[in-house]
């Protein structure tokens, strides 16, 4: 009841006084200032965690250093809040960051209510189930009375009681504050299943001790596009943010690399040379409010969508989460930008 | 002097024989502690039968089936796991708090300016090792050093900014480092303030006596996380745009804020328990109020509740934990953060982590205790 009360508090404060946030233009705020303040998570495997030295990395962390190349060709041009969920909000609203990427689902309640605006997906994420093999179930729909592991306070929990509901299932939620304590429970055997994210069931699977038995079962329950968000009112960033992701899913099509961008400017094909701002007379970047570079800053910094998918949570990570949904439209997934012309 | 020519007298004397055996050395106290009785008996028999279960397993994980070194998750995982160690083998993984371990003590602090909070702490032991023994001379002179000048020190070595010292903005600080800086800045706004508002509730000025009532009570009756919540979440809304003040300072004032208020009850209860013939005593030999305090009642009123005050300090160090939920990084949140590094997400790695962590605290919190006691014992001398 109290975190509903908070909520409710937060929600409007935050409605209440974004109005007067929002018109600022950010991009000049963000040039006058001379670094992006990048809104994080707190910690998730793949996406927003340290290295070796304590430096962020990660998918989210490598869509702010593309956003601070575009702006100002040089990826370290940003800095890092790490922001609870109860926090991210508040943070966006209040100014306190530019952009929020972290790992945040795009519903109509945070793009209208919130004050928030979203666009491009960077991760199609969809929650789903873990089991033990030697329960011998095949659907999620032979899980009536399994008792299952969750974590509490997230849309998760919220998921899984619809889904039950709705296919009038029995189940026994076991829930935990913190993740690190779902995982040990499911672990031990405290439950049966365990659901969350399809990319948390992915790093789930590093911690378990016997990762052989146990299997992801076939159903996705629920619809998690996951986004940078920024605050609605202020187009011109909205635009910055929306082609940043579009321009590495684009660079993929294009197969220009982080290694070979160099080389792709003397390509002959001429949806290249406009893309990589080297045709004549080139707006690609100043229409926008930067440099026609942009696109070739922001591969230099990060590689192309693909790059920055393998080395943090795809094949090249010890993750190895399949691409999936997040595979280019042409490959059987669902990543597409427009064109750039 | 004659000497003694009688034979009966002797010369020395006989020397001690020893205590029967059943009445000394390791078999007396072993048949005093633990097997004076049947009862007693049995206790000790049980206690070594669980001793004998856990302990063994217990060096087994943690030291004996350890990985010690190694430079990703393949050397505390197991070939299913995807590493290296063999089919059913469960350690601890110590390799990574060693791989982490400059990160656990100062965060994300850069690498380059990590000698600017190692000097500060070098500081800050070399103060308060001679401050805490109470046979060594000077103490107004290393009260000052600790309390006005290291702060000042500190203030300039840890953010920089000044003096060609890059500045380090606090949201890299972490680590062991803002659980210190958090817990000492606590500890030495808390006492002060505290006994301030303890003397403001029990004073006979309506408004001072109202106004300290209200900040106590006001304070004990939010939880610390709704404190750091409010100053990190709802404080910027209500800032014009652009006007932020630092989430760590205001993470700072809570701390300290809320530790003053229970400080405050802490103190009070001592000078409550003070005779009014004191008061009285000190009033006829007509002292001012401060004298009055100064020299009688808070001297005897603070050794009451030593143990109280080093129990909210404790419980202090501990609270630091909470600003996690803000995002800054205290030891735990950094230890807890770092189970994210999918280099070394284990089975065992967040468990060897939160040992790690729990035993830091537990030395640093051991630790107060042990001094407290020694305090009480060395200030109760008059009671012997």
């Amino acid at each position: 009841m109290a975190r509903r009360i908070l909520t409710a508090l937060v929600g409007a404060a935050v409605t209440g006084i974004g109005a007067h946030a929002a018109s600022a233009a950010t991009l000049d705020d963000v040039k006058a200032k001379g670094f992006i303040q990048c809104g994080v998570n707190t910690g998730l495997a793949g996406f927003a965690a340290p290295d070796a030295s304590g430096n962020w990395s990660g998918f989210d962390v490598d869509y702010c250093k593309a956003i601070a190349a575009a702006v100002f060709g040089d990826a370290s041009k940003v800095k890092y809040t790490p922001t609870s969920a109860k926090e991210r909000f508040p943070a966006l609203q209040s100014g306190e960051v530019d952009v929020l990427a972290r790992n945040t689902t795009w519903t109509i309640n945070r793009d209208t209510a919130l004050g928030f605006n979203f666009r491009p997906v960077n991760y199609y994420d969809g929650q789903g189930f873990m089991v033990r093999k030697s329960l011998d179930v095949k659907s999620a729909l032979e899980l009536s009375g399994a008792a299952v592991c969750v974590q509490t306070g997230t849309t998760t929990e919220l998921n899984l009681a619809d889904y039950f509901k709705t296919n009038n299932l029995q189940y026994n939620p076991v829930v935990f504050e913190k993740l690190e304590e779902v995982n040990a429970a499911y672990d031990a055997g405290r439950c049966d299943v365990y659901t969350t994210d399809q990319s948390g069931l992915y790093s789930l699977r590093l911690t378990l001790s016997k990762p052989d038995d146990h299997m992801i079962l076939p159903e996705i329950i629920s619809k998690e596009p996951l986004g940078p968000a920024v605050r609605q009112g202020d187009d011109q960033w909205y635009d910055i943010v929306s082609w940043v992701h579009y321009a590495l899913v684009q660079a993929e099509e294009f197969a220009i690399t982080q290694a070979n961008v160099e080389e792709m400017k003397k390509s002959p094909n001429p949806d290249i040379q406009r893309f990589l701002g080297v045709e004549a007379d080139s707006k690609i970047g100043t229409d926008l409010g930067l440099t026609n570079e942009w696109a070739v800053n922001v591969i230099k910094a990060v590689g192309n969508y693909g790059e920055i998918f393998d080395r943090n949570i795809g094949a090249g990570s010890p993750l190895k989460i399949e691409r999936g949904l997040n595979a280019l439209w042409n490959k059987g997934g669902i990543q597409y930008a427009p064109p750039v012309r | 002097m004659t000497t003694h020519e009688a034979s009966f007298v002797r010369a020395s004397m006989v020397e001690a024989s020893p205590a029967p055996v059943l009445e000394s050395g390791i078999v007396f106290w072993l048949r005093k502690n633990l097997f004076a009785t049947p009862k007693d008996t049995a206790l000790t028999i049980i206690s070594l039968l669980v001793l004998a279960w856990l302990v063994p397993p217990a060096i087994q994980w943690l030291f004996i089936d350890a990985a010690w070194t190694g430079g990703g998750r393949g050397v505390c995982a197991t070939v299913e796991q995807g590493g290296s160690q063999p089919e059913g083998w469960s350690g601890a993984c110590w390799a990574f708090v060693n791989a982490k371990f400059s990160q656990f003590l100062f965060g994300r602090y850069p690498m380059d300016e990590r000698w600017r909070p190692a000097l500060v702490g070098i500081l800050f032991v070399l103060l308060l090792v001679p401050m805490l023994m109470p046979k060594v001379p000077y103490k107004g002179l290393n009260a000052v050093l600790l309390l006005v000048a290291l702060p000042i020190v500190a203030t300039i070595l840890l953010p920089g900014g000044w003096f060609g010292l890059t500045y380090v903005e606090t949201p890299l600080w972490g680590g062991l480092l803002v659980t210190l800086v958090l817990s000492f800045v606590g500890i030495a706004v808390s006492l002060p303030l505290g006994i301030l508002l303890a003397l403001g509730r029990r004073s006979d000025m309506p408004v001072i006596k109202m106004l300290c009532t209200v900040f106590i009570e006001i304070v004990r009756g939010i939880p610390l996380i709704t404190v750091l919540f409010m100053a990190s979440v709802m404080l910027p809304l209500f800032l014009p745009q652009g006007v932020t003040f630092d989430k760590f300072l205001r993470a700072l004032i809570g701390v300290s804020l809320f530790a003053s208020a229970y400080m405050a009850e802490v103190v009070r209860g001592g000078l409550q328990a003070i005779p009014k013939g004191q008061y009285e005593g000190a009033d006829s030999l007509g002292l001012s109020f401060w004298q009055k305090m100064n020299l009688i009642i808070l001297p005897q009123a603070l050794k009451l509740v030593i143990p109280g005050i080093v129990n909210t300090f404790i419980g202090l160090f501990k609270d630091t934990s909470l600003v996690s939920i803000i995002g800054m990084f205290d030891l735990l949140g950094i230890v807890r953060l770092n189970f994210s590094d999918t280099n070394w997400a284990s089975a065992v790695t967040p468990v060897s982590g939160l040992i790690f962590a729990g035993f830091v605290f537990w030395l640093f919190c051991f630790g107060m205790s042990r001094y407290s006691g020694f305090m009480e014992r060395v200030l109760d001398r008059s009671q012997r």
